[in-house]
């Protein structure tokens, strides 16, 4: 059964014809699965691979200071495919094979963004950072203001965090809090096609560093892209979450892969009763402290939800913020954290199945705090 | 009558080369291992030097008086190799080295009261005072980098940005001994080849990575030879025609397009690694009394000028009267210049971005932050 988020209801399967007009302003939006996906025929369905790949080509057609630079990114088309078809269009000198040595080509990344370039450095996963990571803080990060605003870094880093499906602990790790923590850094973090090609185009427009966190699981995962984010102009607005769904029981915020799985709770919360509003963050750093503490506000309840560990994360710094705000007082109970399991990735499907968020846990959660 | 040009015919730079084939290419192409030094390049370059040293040794002075705090790291001994690159690039070209920056700072064309200033944590510093001693920034000088050996790969970026953008330029990328080690040199040393890139890697080897000798550190003490299958040329880098001429052959190397080059410069640093180091725990006094007396290469200009009868003693001491003027108006602004704003604190985060607020010390702080 496809839900839509006003509780209208949809017979599964067949097409259904809607006019453009009602279908932009977002009343229906199809449920984060394949077997949900509402076919419109005005509105292509596309994957999140493919937005970011479509992102990249217009934005590296229309400046010819952007280029791309990772292992695999050109020849191979990307590890993920995520840059197919770059390479052959652009060629060697836009879309750049490095070998396998992080810390020296994020510098490189860094060194050309200095000297007036726009580069796109990719992780083939942002678990290889920590090798690089020196030069994304103390190069990239903090330059602009070691200069007192002499020297821009407009770069963007990008490439797939956090878990994947049975590639154990060293390739599994959720960076968003430890780049969240950094001034200096945009962070962002999408979750659907429509996130994914409005950010990274405002992220490559951005003078700059902006660390860019895909999933790996959600390339696959298709989205009805409308007319107006097709344009070639449109960009999300870093730093400007937005709420996927309405509700007025209880608030969920969430980033990335998370957001689909909160908004399969609220469909199944919805049958007892319980609405849920589920905000999508989409920006990390900076934090759009305003749309979380509206929603609580109104709900008076807060789970939040992510897929990286608990401690210090960035659950955690979302309650202290409401903590330290206007919502805290209209809170009627703690608010919670729903994360992933505070242990390093296990590879066996079951365990590693119980060290992620699943969508049970954030019913039982939501249950918990409204005290049902 | 004229002074016009002294021409150095004899061995002027000891060239050790990595490459058989390095050695035959500089014999034939830089006319007889000579070089030309003008009258008005040898007071420039003597100016400057002077300047250079006496800047530092007034730091030196007002740290002790700790009126500038923190880091400092001096560069007096080194002058000849901040002054030898800058005589033999354009200041089109881009470089970059690490935290003993204040000479390539000047050379680059900061004015003494900018970078005085700056060590002194004013308003009217180079970076505003928010940067200090190893954040100072130029037109194509890209720092004063805090982090051993990471700005060895910026500059490779550096030179990246000047292949693809086609403007033949070059860039130098400047690291130490000590950070010679460092696996991301390597990285870098690999890509430049790999992709050409018009970078000159130059090793300002003083001996000493802070309180650790070469031969404590290095399995291969050979730093102009690390890069491999990069051509590599050793140079006196106490001599400033010598660091001058090499660079202008690594340079015209670069711009055609045959890919990098590795330089080790080897000179001295009179200082201790900082200014909490006395320096005299890891080598002798004798030792600094000995290349000071022998090998200084201010004294080797002026002495060169001198006895070529380019310039008088006159001259010269007018010279450093006008330095001396330069550094004590330089100290003075570097003292008296009010220290930044405090509610410039949170500015400089972003650029071409709209105000935002940043959250002070405590939730009931906030601040704004403007790019």
């Amino acid at each position: 059964m496809l839900h839509c988020w006003d509780g209208a209801r949809f017979p599964p399967g067949g097409t259904i014809s809607i006019p453009a007009k009602e279908f932009n302003l977002g009343f229906i939006r199809p449920v984060n699965s394949v077997s949900h996906g509402l076919r419109v025929f005005t509105c292509p369905l596309v994957n999140v691979r493919d937005a970011l790949n479509q992102a990249m080509d217009e934005e590296l057609e229309r400046d010819e200071r952007v280029f791309l630079l990772g292992e695999e990114v050109a020849q191979y088309d990307g590890a993920y495919k995520v840059s197919r078809g770059l390479w052959k269009k652009y060629g060697d000198k836009r879309i750049i094979d490095t070998p396998i040595t992080e810390m020296g080509f994020a510098g490189i990344a860094v060194g050309a963004a200095f000297a007036g370039l726009r580069p796109i450095c990719e992780f083939m996963t942002w678990n290889f950072s920590m090798q690089a990571i020196d030069q994304v803080i103390n190069s990239a990060a903090k330059t602009y203001y070691m200069s007192a605003g002499a020297q821009p870094v407009p770069i963007v880093f990008r490439g797939p965090n956090g878990s994947s499906a049975g590639v154990a602990a060293q390739h599994s790790q959720c960076f968003a809090a430890w780049y969240g923590h950094c001034p200096g850094l945009k962070v962002v973090s999408p979750w659907n096609s429509e996130d994914a090609r409005g950010l990274l185009k405002a992220a490559i427009r951005d003078d700059n560093p902006v660390v860019f966190l895909e999933n790996e699981l959600m390339y696959g995962v298709p989205f009805d892209l409308s007319e107006d984010v097709l344009q070639k102009d449109f960009v999300v607005p870093i730093g400007k979450a937005k709420v996927e769904r309405r509700g007025t029981h209880i608030t969920l915020v969430s980033h990335s892969r998370c957001v689909g799985f909160c908004l399969d709770a609220a469909s199944v919360l919805a049958k007892e009763g319980v609405e849920c509003e589920v905000v999508n963050l989409r920006t990390i750093r900076p934090l759009d402290v305003d749309t979380i503490e509206a929603s609580v506000m109104k709900t008076g309840h807060l789970v939040t939800v992510e897929g990286g560990w608990p401690q210090y994360g960035v659950g955690a710094e979302i309650c202290a913020r409401v903590m330290e705000g206007p919502a805290f007082n209209y809170l009627d109970a703690p608010a919670v954290r729903v994360t992933g399991v505070d242990i390093p990735m296990p590879y066996a499907k079951i365990l590693e199945d119980h060290s992620v968020p699943q969508i049970k846990d954030i019913i039982f959660s939501v249950k918990k705090v409204l005290n049902m | 009558f004229s002074w016009t040009c002294l021409f150095y015919t004899t061995h002027f730079y000891h060239t050790l080369l990595n490459k058989p084939e390095m050695q035959y290419e500089m014999e034939t192409s830089s006319s007889n291992l000579s070089a030309v030094l003008t009258r008005e390049q040898g007071l420039q370059y003597y100016r400057t030097m002077q300047t250079m040293r006496r800047m530092e040794l007034k730091a030196d002075q007002l740290y002790k008086q700790k009126i500038i705090r923190g880091f400092c790291h001096l560069y007096d001994g080194q002058e000849a190799c901040a002054m030898g690159i800058e005589a033999g690039i354009n200041p089109t070209d881009h470089l970059i080295t690490a935290y003993r920056a204040h000479g390539y700072t000047f050379t680059r064309g900061v004015s003494v009261r900018e970078i005085m200033a700056e060590l002194t944590g004013r308003r009217g510093g180079v970076a505003k005072g928010k940067g200090g001693s190893m954040h100072m920034y130029a037109k194509h000088f890209y720092g004063g980098n805090g982090i051993v050996g990471a700005q060895v790969p910026l500059g490779a970026g550096v030179a990246l940005a000047c292949q693809y953008q086609g403007n033949n330029q070059v860039c130098v990328a400047l690291y130490g001994d000590g950070a010679a080690n460092q696996g991301q040199i390597f990285e870098s040393f690999n890509m430049a080849a790999l992709w050409k890139l018009p970078c000159i890697f130059i090793c300002e080897n003083n001996k000493f990575g802070m309180g650790t000798s070469v031969e404590r550190s290095s399995a291969s003490t050979d730093y102009f030879k690390r890069g491999d299958y990069i051509p590599g040329i050793k140079v006196d880098g106490m001599d400033v025609l010598c660091v001058r001429e090499a660079i202008k052959f690594a340079a015209d190397y670069c711009r055609a397009g045959k890919g990098p080059i590795v330089m080790e410069l080897e000179t001295y640093r009179y200082h201790g690694h900082s200014m909490s180091d006395p320096g005299v725990s890891y080598r002798s006094r004798e030792e600094i009394q000995e290349v000071r007396s022998k090998s200084d290469p201010i004294t080797m200009l002026k002495e060169r000028m001198l006895s070529n009868n380019m310039a008088s003693v006159e001259e010269i001491k007018e010279i450093d009267v006008d330095i001396r003027k330069v550094i004590e108006d330089a100290a003075q602004f570097a003292i008296s210049d009010p220290e930044p704003p405090l509610d410039e604190l949170c500015n400089h985060i972003f650029a071409n971005d709209l105000p935002m607020e940043v959250r002070g010390t405590n939730p009931w702080v906030k601040l704004k932050s403007v790019s």
